[in-house]
């Protein structure tokens, strides 16, 4: 999963130095917008602006750092699952999670910069993944939200990234945003099943659903009026609709699930308009979402020490693979000498 | 078949599905914490298959036994002295050289045991091996070229393996025991017999111990009790953890 424009506001303080723009680089813009204009993809070895591949960058690392912390939200509940086939659902979720990751690494690599880099950029607070996953999942129906909620959130977000100009991230969206729609399903059915259980397993469902929707809201980015990237974005065709467009186009989508579940969105303002024939929902709160990139979510701290540990943890082990490769490779070289 | 001969399949199947569930289990507490994003990856792919293979094993169970207890009625709703896996599988996660070895001590007694069931006269046991081995031999060739890394990688990771190994040796003896009830499957052609599986799983472990520059601990005191339901105090707290909603909420359906 991913948040877009995320870090919109936290960039504000640091705007791209001015420099004086060659006539040959004039030419070579020109030559780049052409082709994004006719929907061409850009591939790793052609020309590119110098912020159109660090915009790339930060969000295809931002969105890679998202999938592997989103993992230990939802990883804490694949000891408790409440039946096997359940249990088998979640380790298959949490995995294609990961796989996610290595997909949009190897999609940032080709960009110049190296795994080992963004990591340690995730593992130092510097860089940004999605605030969803700095919320707890206290309760079995969690793990149904953030599967109906969260990846059907993302997909959102994500499916027009699967047109984006830059080929290597759009490929890797297809293949992603294809798994996140099966997590969606499946997340939804989990709350079905909880919906129409016992009370108790309904009150679990709603609470889970109360304290998950604004966040989900909240990961569309802050309002169109407030983001900073956006017409820069659009015109490299990164993005394709704006925040707000992408964040009414969930609302819609999800009231009607919701109801059918016969659960209650928390917005006593949520009205739908026959006119529009859209959905109209209470304001956002963003001082929490705020509070949250400042690192103040309920989770922050944990999930960025869990993420530090198994790193630090792992370091006798990747160590000694190298070593051991190192070996090998010696005693390779010399056997054919 | 005879009763006595279906009390025996049910209480081998049993041991198959509890061992494979119980491990499982084990290796999805690495979910999301292992040393490198590849092997989280890895060793979420094993616990995937494992808890598969207990859920075909442990269904069958069921069946053979009549009473009406499906895969989660038997993985949910038993106690400490009803689970019949080995208790090499329950042993805790120390580091993860300490999961790589507690598995390849298991993956090489595994393999060498669903290749054999592949041939058993009893249809449903075979099938199920015919699905488990593919995944089986890809599981024991990871934690052993794991377990060759390691051992001979960095002294601190070759110390770390050699005290994993030290420490789990005793737990492989069970895995080979021999009871009557064991002794009539075999007769029957619908189980492998366990001296010919010790003498596989040795020459199989030996030849790793060996690439992985380890020195094979002493067959010493083995520990035994998990066929009999006589386990460490690990496993009621693994329990616990795994069983906590279907106990919290007996009545519901999930
Ligand atoms: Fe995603
Ligand atoms: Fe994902
Ligand atoms: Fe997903």
């Amino acid at each position: 999963m991913y948040t877009q424009g995320l870090d919109a506001r936290a960039e504000q303080g640091a705007p791209p130095s001015p420099r004086l723009v060659t006539e040959d680089e004039a030419r070579l813009q020109g030559r780049f917008q052409e082709r994004v204009d006719a929907e061409e993809k850009i591939e790793p070895r052609d020309w590119m602006p110098e912020g159109y591949r660090r915009t790339l960058v930060r969000q295809i690392s931002q969105h890679a750092h998202s999938e592997i912390v989103g993992m230990l939200p939802e990883g804490n509940w694949v000891t408790r699952a409440p039946t096997l086939r359940r249990k088998v659902a979640l380790l298959a979720k949490v995995q294609d999670e990961g796989g996610h990751g290595l997909y949009l690494y190897s999609a940032a690599e080709t960009l110049g910069v190296s795994r080992d880099e963004l990591v340690g950029q995730l593992l130092s607070g510097k860089a940004k993944y999605s605030s969803i996953f700095n919320y707890p999942t206290p309760t079995w129906a969690d793990i149904g939200a953030i599967g109906w909620l969260v990846d059907g959130a993302a997909i959102m977000n994500q499916v027009p990234l699967c047109r984006c100009s830059y080929g290597p991230y759009a490929r890797a969206m297809v293949r992603i945003c294809r798994e996140e729609s099966f997590h969606q399903r499946q997340g939804y059915e989990l709350m079905l099943a909880l919906a129409q259980g016992t009370p108790e397993q309904k009150r679990m469902a709603q609470d889970a659903l109360n304290r998950w929707w604004w966040p989900s809201l909240m990961m569309f980015g802050p309002s169109d009026d407030q983001s900073a990237h956006s017409a820069q974005n659009m015109a490299w065709k990164i993005k394709r609709f704006s925040n707000d467009e992408l964040r009414q186009r969930f609302v819609d989508a999800t009231v009607p699930q919701a109801e059918f579940l016969g659960l209650t969105i928390p917005d006593p303002e949520l009205r739908f308009d026959a006119g529009t024939g859209h959905y109209e929902f209470g304001a956002i709160d963003w001082t929490e979402f705020n509070e949250i990139l400042k690192g103040n979510g309920p989770c922050n701290r944990e999930r960025i020490e869990a993420r530090r540990k198994a790193w630090d943890d792992g370091a006798w082990v990747r160590e000694a693979a190298v070593a051991h490769a190192d070996k090998r490779r010696q005693r390779a070289l010399k056997k054919a000498g | 078949m005879s009763t006595d001969l279906k009390d025996a399949l049910f209480g081998y199947a049993l041991r198959l599905g509890d061992t494979s569930l119980v491990l499982g289990h084990r290796l999805s507490e690495w979910c999301g914490h292992a040393p490198e994003l590849e092997e989280d990856i890895a060793l979420t792919n094993v616990a995937l298959d494992l808890v598969g293979h207990a859920r075909m094993l442990l269904t069958y169970a069921g069946e053979l036994e009549g009473k009406g207890r499906d895969e989660d009625r038997l993985a949910y709703r038993r106690d400490v002295f009803d689970y019949r896996n080995h208790l090499l599988v329950e042993q805790p996660n120390r580091d993860f050289g300490h999961t790589i070895v507690r598995q390849f001590l298991h993956d090489a007694c595994a393999v060498e045991m669903y290749e054999r069931l592949c041939a058993s006269k009893d249809e449903t046991l075979a099938g199920i091996a015919a699905k488990a081995v593919k995944e089986v031999r890809y599981h024991v060739r990871h934690s052993g070229d794991w377990l060759v890394r390691l051992g001979d990688g960095t002294d601190v990771s070759h110390a770390k393996v050699a005290d994993a190994l030290g420490r789990l040796w005793t737990y492989t003896g069970e895995m080979f025991e021999r009871d009557e009830a064991e002794q009539a499957l075999v007769a029957a052609g619908i189980v492998p017999d366990p001296v010919e599986l010790k003498a596989a799983w040795t020459a199989r472990v030996e030849a790793v111990l060996e690439d992985a520059t380890l020195d094979r601990p002493a067959d010493g005191w083995m520990q035994k009790g998990g066929r009999r339901g006589e386990h460490s105090e690990h496993l009621g707290y693994l329990l616990a953890e795994m069983q906590f909603l279907p106990r919290a909420y007996p009545d519901a359906t999930w």
